[in-house]
This record gives C-alpha cells, structure tokens and sequence, in this order.
C-alpha cells in the first residue's frame, strides 16, 4: 500500500478540503535528520515522563539556583514580584473572583513544568539550564507549593513520574457548542424586547489609564 | 487636526483623553451637524482654487522602494495597551480594525503576540524538523518546502485571548482593543499533510506537536486529524514573505482554530500518539469554568462578529441622515451565512449586507446604510454561520461558563451612540 493511502486511510473523516496536485508518494525532498540533531532540538516531555533526559536535583539545590536565576521576577518564593508570573499558592482560588493558577493549584501535570522551564526559562536566556539543574528548579517549585515538603527530596528521572500534581483532574473535554443553536431557539427579528436599559458602560475610558493598579489581576490570557 | 477645537475639551467630554491617546485626536467628538465637513480642508485647495499638487511635480518612482500608506494615515497603526502585560517582549497590540474595510488585513496592521520577543531568523539558516513517529525523520530547509505543490488560502486569525478583557463587563473603549486580536490575510504555503506524508506517518500517529524556533519554543498539540486537514506551512502572506512578527520565514496555519496554535517560526514538528499538554494547553489557553473545573483543548474560534464603524474610536462625525454601520464576522467552522444588526439596542433587528468574498474560516465585511435621526442608538451585531450557530449574548455565555474564562469570549457586543456621534463600550439589558 503506498504510503499516501496509508495517510488517507488515517484521516479518517478529515475532510480534504485542500485542492489536491498530483502526487505519486514521497517527492524526495529534505533531507534526513541524524540522532545527533535530533537529539540537539527534540526537548519536549509528556505526561508519561517521555522525553525526560537523565538527570536529578534536590529542593535544596533548585532553591539556590532558584534565587539566583529565577526569583528576580518570580520572587523568593513564587510569589511573583511586581507583575510577573506567580508560580506557588492559589490552592482553593479556582471558584473565587480572583483565581489564581499555578503549579499548585491549577496547572494537571509536572511534565509541563519541567518541559516549560527548560525551553523558556530563565527569561532571555532559554534552554541554557543543565537537565540536572532543571530537575533542582521542578523539585523548588513542588516545595514552594506544599507538594513535597522535605529539602533533601531529590527528583529524578525515575521518580518523576510519582509525583502528581492537586489538580490533575481539573479539566475536562470542551463542551461547545454550549449555547442554542438557531435550529433550537430561532433569533428574534422585531420586538423583541420591551424596553433596553444600559447596565454596564466601560470601565476604561482612557485605554492608557496612569493608574495601574486599577485592573492589575486582570490578565489577556 | 484643526478639528478639534478648544471647546471640546475639558470635564464635560472625559473620555477626550482616551481617543487623544488612541490616535484619534481630531475626531473631537463634533457635536453640530455639519461640522465636520465646514471645518475640513484648506479653501486654498478646494474649489474654485487650485491646489499645488495640481500645478507642481510630485516624487518621481523609487521615492519609496517599498510604499508605504500616505502620511495623513499614521494614526493607523497597532497599538497596545501597555499596562496589560509585564514583558514587551510577551505582549500582545491590537489590529486597528475601525480604520479597515474589506476583509484583508494589510501585512503591517496584523495584531502581534509573542511570548519571548520576534525571533530574528535568517532564511538560509531555517530549518524545519519532522520527527517521533515517522518512518524517516527529516529536515527541510526552506528551498526544499518551496519545491512542494503550494496552496493559496484566505483565513483569519484569532488569538483565543480576544475580547477576554470583557467578560466582566465592558471594559476599553474602542474596537481596536476589545477585537483586535484578529487579523485576515491570503497564506501561501504547502499543505502540512504533504510534509508529514514525506516522512511518513507510523500507524499510531494521532497527534503532532508544532514549535516555535523562538525564545519561547512555543509548542502546541495539535490533533492528526485536523493537521492531515487543512493545516499549512505558510511562508508568505498576501503575497509576500511573511513579517519577521508574524513568524518569518514559515508558521503553522491552523485555520478556524485559536491563534496560538499558529506556532510561528516553525522549526519542528513531532509525531506522537498522544497529546504533550505543553504550558500553552494547561497553564494557558484553558478555560476555567464557574464549578471550578476548565475546559481544556478548546481549539475552535466560535462564530463572532463586531461593528467597527461607528464605535468608540470611530464615532459619527457627520449631521443625521445617510450613515454606513460595517464590521467583521467570522467563524471557525465555516462560513458566516447571516449577519443581523440593530439599532435599538435589540429590539429589532436587521439583516445586514455582506460584501465581498465569503470563504470559510476568513472574515466576512458587512454593511447596513441607515438614515441616522440624531438620536442616541445602541448598535449590536449578531453572526450566523453554515452550522446552524448563532453568536450569544455575553450573558448567555457568562450563564454557562461564569466569569473566569478569559479565552473564547465571542459574545454579542454593544456601542452606544450619543446624540454628538461619539461612541462609548457599554452593556445593556
Ligand atoms: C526576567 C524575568 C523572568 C525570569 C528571570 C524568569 N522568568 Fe519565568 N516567566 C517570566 C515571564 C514573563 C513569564 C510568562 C511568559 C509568557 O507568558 O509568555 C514566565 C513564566 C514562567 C512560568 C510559567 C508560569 C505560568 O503560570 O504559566 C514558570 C513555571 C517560570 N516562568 C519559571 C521560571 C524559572 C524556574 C526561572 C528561573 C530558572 C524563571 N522563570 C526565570 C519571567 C521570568
């Protein structure tokens, strides 16, 4: 079977929608990529502790290069300094006006902080961390957030996969669409209300106010 | 700007400052009717005089290799609102979409959001990287993706993070800043599906996972499904080498679904069989709901829709009588089929006029001429597309989801337009 029917036969249901040139399989173009290179860029690490490097760090050890590398705009102890990013506490905010989501209280899964931290920290200076220092600076983080609470706790490869963060079961499958469709409730066209009234107006009329604290908590993504 | 005469300013008009700041002074709210057009242009070019660009030479060819607008357009530009976020360099501006018409955006006016800053690439050191589950693990450079059969395509792009500002109540004044993180341009590239066919999918390929070349290595999951769909490998956008913003020189086209899947300066992409639940699918881009448990995997741009024109930023600056309302819509499952205003804040509703091409998952511009009275109006619009969904109202979305979302707010939205002409971001009952 060649290989583009192989393909076909995997996109079940997909809908080819793009134009299709002819094609007789494989063009012959790129070249292969060696282990070596690979090795060099593939850095991701799943759930299933797939793609973690050898390596192993303890509390201790993630503190001290927490507080040199990272704490300049995480603060001390995650609490965020200024503006910046709170990576500890926020346990029991998720119902509140103000939820605060970190590792501890929102984020499902430990492999996400180890393959976040070494591909985009420390800011600016990405993937320069050591996977044994990376490891230090996950095990900090599940202290700073009450998930292990010895400082001689040393997190590795082999034990990685043990650890499972408070709100793992946290999420669910996207429930849209969760609104009526026109099949279900037809719109109104003409008089569909009796009287309208303005009930909020906008709270920033100067898209630039000097005020920062007026919104600060609130966040584009 | 001799438009915007002494009177206007001060407490009676406080939100001057804001439109000053947003680039629009000038449009000074005018108040009398006729205003607008008494007090534009010098009579020294208008008839029965005789301008100077009518008598002298202008620039010859070449005065600009690369044009650019006219200078009287530079209030037209992006522009961000800087207390949002901590970083620059992880920071979002916003499309000016009431100055636009049509439903191409221009390559310059596309919103920008990166997370570690623009990567400054150099083409001949692109590489793109397939790998995981194929059976040959390859690179490509971007000679190589320009020798595979390439497809020309008309989508939008919406950051899942647009119009989030709102879901508490209005919040900024002005289009630019609650839409604007949408922009719609022609992409030229190769289907993915050929680049992954190249390599070779193993039989348990079900996902794969895009990543930026960028300080932030941005990775995603993306389902195999919709990546052997109509994803592209774009390196050109209306025409030309995509904006080093926009991830220059290749990015990942995910049409209908949220921007940040739209990984940019693409620099690898690996075949798993199960998702990776990167930061940018857990930390972020996650939906948290009222009961406290978020959805997740949220990927589709539900239909949306909003007047650009009147609103806040661009109020109504001539006397009652023939006035133009247009705006955008748009959906990420397919074409919008129907477009209703009103301007009685719901109270009847109008089939509005879409104009132009009307392709799935790109924008739609609509029109509704009107005979404006002078009074006071509350404008809304409201999308259908061909799935048979119709946009809600922000309170029936806050009814399902609460107030925590942040992402995904497609919510009807509402200007209120004053006897003056100006416009105010506001809610209504
Ligand atoms: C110069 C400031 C700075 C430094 C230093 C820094 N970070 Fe960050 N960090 C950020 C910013 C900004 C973000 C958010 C980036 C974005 O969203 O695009 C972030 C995000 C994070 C996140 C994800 C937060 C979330 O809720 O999604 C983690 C975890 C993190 N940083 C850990 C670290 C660690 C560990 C170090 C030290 C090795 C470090 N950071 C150093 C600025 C910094």
């Amino acid at each position: 079977m060649s290989r583009f029917l192989k393909v076909a036969a995997l996109s079940v249901g997909a809908a080819l929608a793009l134009s299709q040139p002819l094609q007789a399989g494989s063009l012959g173009l790129g070249t292969p990529a060696t282990p070596e290179e690979i090795a060099g860029w593939d850095i991701d690490v799943r759930p299933d502790g797939a793609g973690l490097p050898e390596g192993r760090g303890t509390v201790a050890e993630g503190e001290a290069i927490f507080s040199e590398q990272c704490a300049v705009c995480h603060g001390d102890f995650g609490e965020g300094a200024g503006r910046w990013p709170v990576l500890a506490g926020g346990q029991d905010t998720l119902t509140s006006e103000a939820p605060v989501k970190t590792i501890g209280s929102y984020w499902p899964y430990l492999s996400t902080v180890y393959d976040y931290i070494h591909r985009a920290m420390p800011y600016g200076n990405a993937q320069s961390l050591s996977a044994d220092e990376t490891y230090a600076v996950v095990a900090y983080l599940l202290y700073l957030n009450d998930i292990v609470d010895d400082e001689e706790f040393e997190l590795s490869k082999e034990n990685f996969a043990s650890i499972r963060l408070p709100n793992e079961d946290g999420f669910i499958d996207d429930g849209r669409p969760d609104t009526p469709l026109a099949s279900e409730a037809p719109p109104c066209m003409s008089e569909c209300k009796a009287e309208v009234k303005i009930t909020k107006r906008a709270r920033i009329i100067d898209v630039t106010p000097e005020d920062d604290g007026e919104v600060s908590g609130m966040a584009v993504d | 700007m001799s438009r915007s005469s002494k009177s206007h300013d001060g407490p009676a008009n406080p939100s001057r400052r804001g439109l000053l700041k947003a680039g629009i002074a000038g449009a000074g709210l005018v108040a009398g009717a006729g205003l607008a057009r008494a007090a534009g242009g010098d009579p020294a070019n208008l008839p029965p005089n005789v301008a100077d660009w009518s008598r002298y030479l202008g620039p010859g060819v070449d005065a600009a290799p690369y044009g650019m607008p006219s200078e009287h357009e530079a209030q037209v530009v992006r522009r961000s609102v800087e207390w949002l976020t901590a970083s620059r360099e992880s920071s979002i501006n916003f499309t000016p979409l009431h100055e636009l018409d049509g439903i191409i955006t221009p390559n310059g006016l596309c919103f920008e959001r990166h997370h570690g800053g623009v990567a400054e690439m150099n083409p001949t050191d692109y590489r793109l990287m397939i790998n995981g589950l194929v059976d040959k693990p390859l690179i490509f450079t971007l000679e190589d993706l320009k020798r595979f059969p390439r497809v020309n395509r008309l989508y939008f792009l919406e950051c899942a993070a647009n119009s989030g500002m709102e879901w508490r109540g209005a919040q900024l004044n002005g289009c630019q800043f609650t839409h604007g993180m949408v922009h719609c341009v022609m992409y030229t590239g190769v289907p993915l599906k050929y680049l992954l066919e190249e390599a070779g999918l193993k039989t348990n390929a079900k996902w794969i996972m895009p990543e930026g070349g960028d300080a932030a290595g941005m990775n995603r999951s993306v389902p195999i499904e919709k990546a052997l769909d109509d994803c592209i490998v774009a390196f050109k956008m209306n025409g030309e080498a995509l904006r080093p913003e926009q991830g220059y020189p290749a990015r990942l086209v995910v049409p209908g679904w949220e921007g940040n899947m739209w990984v940019k300066w693409l620099r690898r992409i690996e075949v798993g069989d199960m998702p990776w639940h990167a930061r940018e699918e857990t930390s972020k881009y996650t939906d948290l709901l009222e009961g406290g448990k978020a959805r997740r995997f949220t990927w589709v741009m539900d239909a949306k829709s909003v007047i650009t024109s009147p609103s806040p930023q661009a109020p109504i600056l001539h006397a009652k009588g023939a006035t133009v309302l247009t705006g955008l819509a748009w959906s990420g499952n397919g074409r919008i089929t129907r477009v209703d205003v009103t301007l009685d804040g719901g109270k009847n509703w109008h089939e509005a006029r879409i104009d132009g091409p009307s392709l799935p998952k790109a924008l739609h511009r609509f029109y509704f001429e009107f005979d404006w009275d002078g009074s006071e109006l509350l404008l809304q619009s409201r999308a259908h597309d061909e799935t048979g969904y119709v946009q809600p109202t922000k309170d029936a979305l806050r009814a399902v989801r609460g107030t925590n979302s942040i992402y995904h707010n497609n919510g009807i939205q509402t200007w209120y337009v004053k006897a003056d002409g100006g416009v105010e971001n506001v809610e209504i009952s």
